[in-house]
């Protein structure tokens, strides 16, 4: 199969929620994702940021079919089988979850504490039925753990004799025992210390050359970002506003979220002075998001224009590098 | 050195135990540290013990059928090892005499006989009246539905008196003996507040259980039915039922109407503590993290949910079993619960009520203190569990 | 100058069912007016504790060592008992803001209401001048708006908005030392910069101490003036944020800043700290970070905790391995 074959394809997909304030008042639609399209190349690391309302964490969880999606298709392709996701049956959902799955962020909520450490990471081996006899799943649990570091005689332990970045492997072990192709890491270092981040994230970076896995890393943190990820997507109110591979972003952001926001990272060295760009207002609500382009009520350069027109991702300023704003030439 | 070997031995071997032990084994374990609680628990084994073989105990049957004539408000009867006549290494009592003649206005005159010749010796094990263990004998409405289960008989008891009567709690107006009444009357109390509990319990989590996992419109609806439940008065509503009750009913009959009913209006507050943890439980990641595989919703609420609620919910049938006890007696008391000649705390009290008993017949009371004990020891044991009840709570960062 | 705060062998134990747990361990720290503190260290290092202890708030089971003193303007608050006294330290002359801003304020009173409430407690003004107070804090902290949101409840500001709000809040009283725990933490990275600067003004403007307490090495290196790295419990190395960060001596913040993605060489592997933070039922003997340094000598390090020697002005460490001035 062709290295540049897409194995996500994400076209131009909204993901509605309905709020409802109890079961006699009217329903009220939140568009969390809105117009998405994104393509996912097979090996690839794709790093997906925004800050809290951005949407990431649904766009992450709607790839692996835990919403609905209102518009729009996600094609799944390994080049053996092929789904969409907007439009799956029941047969194909099940294949499709041996082949995606999702690491959580949260260490001590993602972990059954009533269950062993073996039983966690055989369970979804049980539920999708992969192996046959209690003998086969063993071995699969033991060689899976293996490769996350884990030491075999704590498969016996209950999770609350773990640490928060063993926890974390326990957690990846649990995502790739079935085999999947794609791996949806939902901030999987957020809440682990600093020194036990890069543990996990060079385990995750091993892991991908050893098992030939396909990424998409969600996070708000955009140093980890920069340092495993090839390219990166930038969210904002449910649209990608940037998409570039990882040193062009850095180096060269065009739309001005991207660019406030790559100037709020606080740098190590005390010298370097901070000179963030200071985005005026507040983040909209997603219940009543702003006409036309939805980073017009705290972009410094917007003009009326921006108020009634709504730019789309189809802005290239070099091969690979898109941005969605409508003036972005003129900046 | 072998010393130190051992020692970190052991140490590596408690922290294992600690790291491999099941929620149950570590609520076990926390509970075992509670002296309150275990002290409470022994008293809870001992009051169960009681009741469950209280034929076994009893030297008399507690019906009509076992009364002493001759020993009617009979004050209690406690052996002795020893008196001015000697030692003796089985425990006695003294003879009582009746006399009633011309000279005392023709009512009857109680003495001591406190002769050595007139002692009467307390021995184990004797023969006395004969009493069935698990024997059923149903009769529910229709024909059909009745069935007997014949069951074994005995004929032994612990202990019983060589001539005359042994009432170590005295006797009643018709000469039932108080002792083996308390007995039989834990034991029925056990069971109403067994049954009802396990009524409450099976429809608690039925309905708290749809409401608590599915959410949405079917939760608006369960938790109206809830409500509606929960408000209907307990009083009127056995008044109705008492009124209902057909007289020819057996007291077995009426001893498991009783003990439905109970528990048909205590689910409501079961169910709802199962809902609200079931709410709580299932937007939490490991939930999520089982739906990703495939898991059906029997798996998750079997593999994930069932056994996070477990210790909360034995909690709670264990406080909820005082209140059934303590309805039933109330409402036997007021006599619309349970009558003679089943014998339940309430209706025991109901014979305490008249002036005379409580100025000259204060044995009467007794069984009061055992009740005590029984429902105390209950709170305490369910105070300490829901004590050691969340062994993972304080884990986080 | 005499010192705004000295803190002397701070010892903190808490009695737990576990037994003693050992929190804080011979914390030695100075800060003058005007001054930013940092406090850096992962889970378990006790740098909560440690400014917890400055207003007792500490839960009931915590034990203070005997030698320990914390020396607030002349007084050791340690000693404090009264209710009058230690109302001076909560509130009064020290402030704290929190990580989530959302458990500062009550959920049912207005945001106005509580910081009357506060500023009524600790000073002798009407309720009217109170509330002028406020409103002005609000303002002063980039509240757009200041007496719309002073009605507002808690939820109906924005996260950022919040925290601001709530350092308007902890400002009101005037306090000497104002003790932020991990503010920024929960914020958007935009909104952190925003704090940041903000925290800095106020420290400009009022010349009040700060201890900022935070995890992010970043931050740091771009709020304080001095910075202590803790770990387990006791302060391993503490100087000025520049002379730290860009020769760190100690093996656990050399390992710290080496763990950090750098945005300036990406391609450079993430170099994590081996091993894994004991428990602090578990401390390691001797030096506490012994299980996992690189440096590491049997029979030294494990044998007696180094003490904090002047490896340079005002740079101290705590490392039998380090060549300080008193080796």
């Amino acid at each position: 199969m062709n290295s540049d074959q897409n194995l996500i394809t994400i076209e131009n997909i909204s993901v509605d929620f309905y709020f409802q304030e109890n079961f006699l008042s009217k329903k009220q639609k939140i568009r969390a994702v809105k117009n998405v399209s994104l393509n996912i190349k097979k090996g690839s690391f794709v790093g997906l940021v925004g800050e809290s309302g951005s949407g990431k964490t649904t766009l992450g969880r709607t790839i692996l079919a835990a919403n609905t999606i209102s518009q729009g298709k996600v094609i799944f392709n390994d080049g053996k089988q092929q789904f969409d996701l907007s439009n799956i049956s029941k047969t194909e959902l099940k294949e499709y979850r041996k082949k995606a799955q999702l690491i959580f962020q949260d260490p001590y909520a993602a972990l059954s504490p009533r269950m062993t450490v073996r039983d966690i990471i055989a369970e979804p081996l049980e539920v999708m039925r992969i192996t046959q006899n209690r003998e086969e799943t063993d071995k699969r649990v033991r060689e899976i753990a293996d490769k996350c570091r884990l030491n075999l005689e704590h498969l016996r332990r209950f999770p609350h004799a773990f640490s928060g970045g063993q926890r974390q492997r326990i957690s990846i072990a649990r995502a790739l025992v079935s085999s999947p192709q794609f791996i949806v890491a939902d901030e999987s270092v957020a809440a682990l210390d600093v020194s036990i981040q890069a543990d996990i994230l060079n385990l995750l970076i091993s892991l991908q050359k050893d098992l030939d896995l396909t990424y998409l890393y969600i996070s708000h943190d955009l140093s980890v970002v920069a340092h495993i990820c090839d390219e990166v997507a930038v969210m904002y109110l449910g649209e990608i506003v940037e998409h570039a591979p990882t040193s062009e972003l850095f180096s060269n952001p065009k739309h001005p979220y991207t660019k406030a926001l790559l100037s709020s990272i606080p740098s190590i060295d005390p010298d370097k002075k901070q000179n963030a760009i200071i985005l005026k207002g507040e983040i909209p609500s997603s219940m009543n998001p702003p006409s036309g382009c939805v980073f017009h009520t705290r972009c410094n350069y917007a003009n009326e224009n921006c108020k009634k027109e709504t730019p789309l991702l189809n802005t290239e300023i070099k091969k690979d590098h898109l941005v969605s704003c409508l003036r972005v030439n003129d900046i | 050195m072998e010393a130190k070997i051992k020692n970190i031995h052991k140490e590596v071997k408690t922290k294992e135990a600690y790291f491999s032990a099941t929620q149950f084994q570590l609520i076990y374990a926390r509970f075992r540290s509670n002296r309150s609680a275990m002290i409470a628990g022994l008293f809870l084994l001992i009051m169960i013990l009681l009741g469950v073989f209280a034929d076994f105990l009893s030297p008399y049957d507690p019906t009509i059928a076992g009364r002493d004539k001759d020993y009617e408000h009979g004050a209690p009867q406690i052996p002795l090892f020893w008196d001015d006549n000697g030692f003796s290494l089985r425990p006695f009592l003294y003879t009582l005499e009746r006399y009633r003649g011309k000279d005392t206005n023709f009512r009857w005159v109680y003495t001591l006989n406190k002769e050595k010749e007139k002692r009467r010796y307390v021995y184990l094990f004797p023969k006395g009246w004969k009493h069935k263990a698990l024997a059923f004998n149903v009769n529910l409405p229709g024909k059909k539905f009745d069935f007997k289960i014949p069951g074994f008989t005995f004929e032994r008891h612990l202990f019983g008196i060589d001539s005359g009567g042994i009432h170590l709690f005295g006797t009643d107006k018709a000469g039932k003996d108080i002792f083996s009444r308390t007995l039989h009357a834990i034991y029925i109390s056990l069971a109403v507040g067994t049954i009802g509990v396990f009524i409450a319990f099976v429809l608690a989590l039925i309905i708290g259980g749809t409401s608590g996992y599915f959410g949405g419109w079917i939760d608006g609806v369960m938790q109206m039915l809830t409500d509606t439940v929960r408000v209907i008065p307990p009083i009127p509503l056995f008044m109705v039922l008492a009124s209902f009750a057909p007289p020819e009913w057996s007291s077995e009959t009426r001893f498991f109407f009783i003990a439905s009913i109970l528990g048909l209006i205590g689910w409501p507050t079961l169910a709802r503590r199962v809902r609200t943890h079931l709410l709580s439980e299932r937007s939490q990641e490991y939930v999520l993290a089982a739906k990703l595989c495939g898991a059906s919703p029997s798996h998750i609420i079997s593999r994930h949910l069932l056994p996070s609620f477990t210790s909360y919910i034995i909690v709670d049938l264990v406080i909820s079993f005082p209140y059934m006890v303590l309805s039933e007696t109330a409402l036997s008391f007021i006599g619309l619960g349970l009558r003679e000649p089943v014998n339940s705390l309430g209706v025991l009290l109901q014979n305490a009520t008249r002036a005379d008993v409580l100025l000259n017949y204060q044995w009467y009371f007794i069984p009061v203190i055992f009740f005590i004990v029984l429902v105390l020891s209950f709170v305490f044991v369910g105070d300490g569990l829901r004590d050691s009840a969340d062994p993972y709570k304080v884990l986080k960062k | 100058m005499t010192d705004l705060l000295n803190i002397h062998n701070l010892k903190v134990e808490f009695d737990t069912d576990e037994g003693r747990i050992l929190a804080v361990d011979n914390v030695i720290l100075k800060l003058q007016e005007g001054q930013i503190l940092g406090l850096v260290g992962e889970s378990g290092s006790g740098k909560s504790v440690t400014a917890k202890s400055i207003m007792q708030l500490n839960a009931d089971n915590a034990v203070y060592g005997d030698n320990s003193k914390i020396v607030l303007e002349g007084q050791d608050v340690l000693k404090f008992k009264t209710n009058q006294d230690l109302k001076v330290i909560r509130g009064g002359k020290v402030s704290m803001i929190f990580q989530e801003p959302m458990a500062s304020f009550a959920p049912a009173i207005s945001i106005g209401d509580q910081m009357v409430e506060l500023l009524l407690l600790h000073k002798k003004i009407s309720k009217e001048k109170a509330k002028s107070i406020s409103i002005d804090m609000l303002d002063r902290v980039g509240i757009a708006d200041a007496d719309k949101r002073f009605k507002q409840y808690a939820f109906e500001l924005s996260g950022g908005m919040r925290q601001r709000a709530m350092i308007a809040m902890a400002l009101s009283t005037m306090p000497k030392l104002l003790l932020a725990d991990e503010p920024t933490t929960a914020l958007d990275v935009t909104i952190q910069a925003q704090v940041i600067d903000l925290i800095k003004n106020i420290v400009a403007e009022y010349k009040m101490g700060v201890i900022f307490i935070t995890h992010d090495l970043s931050v740091i290196a771009q709020t304080v003036d001095y910075v202590a790295v803790m770990y387990l419990g006791t302060i391993v190395e503490s100087g000025p944020v520049r002379e730290i960060i860009s020769n760190p001596k100690h093996p656990y913040t050399q390992g710290l800043i080496e763990a950090l993605p750098d945005l300036n060489n990406l391609d450079k592997p993430l170099k994590p700290i081996p091993g894994d933070i004991p428990s602090p039922l578990e401390r390691p003997t001797g030096c506490v970070f012994h299980t996992r340094c690189k440096l590491f000598e049997s029979g030294v390090c494990d044998n007696a905790v180094p003490p904090l020697s002047e490896y340079a002005k005002k740079h101290t460490v705590a490392c039998f391995k380090v060549n300080t001035n008193e080796q």
